[in-house]
Parts: C-alpha cells; structure tokens; sequence
C-alpha cells in the first residue's frame, strides 16, 4: 500500500470540457483531513481580512449572513484527482467584503482553525471568482466539509478553498501555505494539471 | 475545541518512511517540545486522506511531519515541534 500516491478510485473519463486532465468523476464528496476537525461555534465566529498596512475588517456571523447572498453553482476539482460536478452552495462574494477594503496587496494567505493555511493571488479571489461560503446542497455547511464556513475558490484545486476559514492576510510578496511548503503548487489550476512546484 | 476525525497509528509510517530513512522509525521515540508528550511512533496519529502524509502529535496534535511524493521528490517536512530518538545498532 502506498499511503503518498493513493488516490481515490472512481470513474474514468467523463466530460473533457468539464472534467481536467487526471481526474475522474466523483459523486461522493469525500473527506480530506489534515488534522482533527474544528468544532467552531458561530456564536464566536469572526472572519477577519487584515490588509498590508494591518488595517482590520472583522465580520460576525450574524454581519456575514445580513450580507448579500449569493447562490453559485459550481464544479470542484481535487488534486486527489476527484472532480464533483454540479456542486451548490451559498455564501458572501469575497468582492462584497473586499469592497471597503482599501488594499494595493497582490497576494493573500488564508486562515483556518486548526491552522491550515494557503496561499493565492489577490485577484483570483475577485470578480465573482470566490466566496466565504457556510451552505452546502441547501443545507448549513458540514464541520467535515469545512462548517461553519469555508472558502470557495472553485476554479483553483480543492486545498486552496480553505475549510474552517478564519481570515485572510493580504500580501505583497507570496507567503506558501500548509500544502505549497511541502511541494505543492503555489498557483494550483486543474487545467493546466498545476499540481506540484514546478509543474 | 476539536474532536479527532479519522486518523491511523504510527505503524502505516513503516512503508513510506522507509524511503527516506534507513532504519525502522515506527521503533522510534518521539519528545513533544509543545506538549511534554513521551512515546512511541506508533502512538502517533496519522492522516492519510490528504494531499500529503499528516502526523500529528497524540497530546496535543501538534504537526509532527509532513511528507509529500513529488514528481521532483520527497518533500519531508519533520515539524521541529520535538525530538525523535531512532534505534540504531551499536
Ligand atoms: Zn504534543
């Protein structure tokens, strides 16, 4: 058994307008784990963007749910080489709380509980690309699948959508998180199958 | 506040660890430097279901190591949150 290379094993093929090169189709909605789940309560809950300059934006989970909503619909690729097409979901955009935001910073590592961190250029979380996003399928977010709230980046591989999200830090210079100091890639686009440093 | 999600023992580490060390380390002794934990590799928890090998620590699940398999090579990460004793033969 080779517990580094194992992946999960499903179907082949699939949609090539749909499904990235090297992965397969999945139905389920596996779990990846890092560590213990979080167990975080919403009536702590915060979300906090600190800028290059440490100004802070803080949001309640109460503020969070008083904002827009919006309703993306969306299929999500994990370098673990399962795709899950069709997903829905319901969050806040990152451009409506990046709205008063007043930022010149390129790049933003992002924050869990439990201490999870990735890393990813500032305008991939921009024009409707990303979303703090705490339903899944209609239903409040799953702890395991990263409840109260995670990050959605579906256009990048699954590790940037960070589960448990916390914050967001705003970078000029690029800062590697949990998974991209170990090798994997900084950028991370299913579909030029950017999977490790230096692909 | 956390509770463990699914994790193996220390013992899976024998296979992949075996790569980049050339003695047993599930024979190993670990020091938590965070925690004061104290025991064997084998008491360590491992998750496996991630884009990489996590262990973390039985005490206080501190990352002990990270190990990722690149097309460019091992990618071994050992946490420096304590010391690991490895048996060796005189
Ligand atoms: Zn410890």
């Amino acid at each position: 058994m080779n517990l580094i290379t194992r992946g999960f094993h499903g179907r082949r093929g699939g949609d090539p307008t749909r499904i990235p090169p090297g992965q397969y189709e999945t139905h389920d909605f596996p779990v990846l784990t890092v560590g213990p789940t979080p167990r975080v309560d919403t009536d702590t809950w915060t979300f906090t963007i600190t800028t290059e300059t440490g100004a802070r934006h803080t949001w309640t989970w109460e503020q969070l749910l008083a904002l827009p909503q919006e309703s993306p619909h969306t299929d999500i690729h994990c370098v673990t080489r399962w795709s899950k097409l069709d997903t829905d979901w319901t969050g806040v955009s990152l451009d409506t709380l990046l709205e008063d935001v007043e930022t010149t910073a390129e790049y933003a590592l992002a924050h869990s509980h439990g201490g999870y961190t990735t890393d990813l250029p500032l305008q991939d979380l921009t024009d409707g690309q990303a979303w703090i996003a705490h339903t899944f399928d209609g239903h409040p977010l799953d702890p395991e699948h990263g409840g109260p709230a995670r990050l959605l980046v579906p256009h990048l591989y699954f590790w940037k959508s960070a589960k448990w999200i916390s914050g967001l830090t705003l970078l000029d210079e690029d800062e590697p998180g949990f998974w991209e100091q170990a090798g994997y890639h900084d950028y991370g686009d299913p579909w030029r199958e950017q999977r490790y440093r230096g692909d | 506040m956390s509770t463990p999600a699914t994790h193996l023992d220390g013992n899976v580490l024998a296979g992949p660890l075996s790569e980049v060390f050339a003695v047993d380390v599930t024979a190993a002794e670990r020091h938590c430097a965070h925690c004061g934990d104290h025991g064997a590799f084998a008491r360590l928890r491992v998750y496996t279901d991630g884009p990489g090998l996590v262990v973390r620590c039985p005490g206080c699940e501190v990352l002990v190591l990270r190990l990722v398999r690149t097309p460019r090579g091992l990618v071994l990460d050992l946490g420096g949150t304590g010391c690991i004793t490895l048996p060796v033969d005189d």
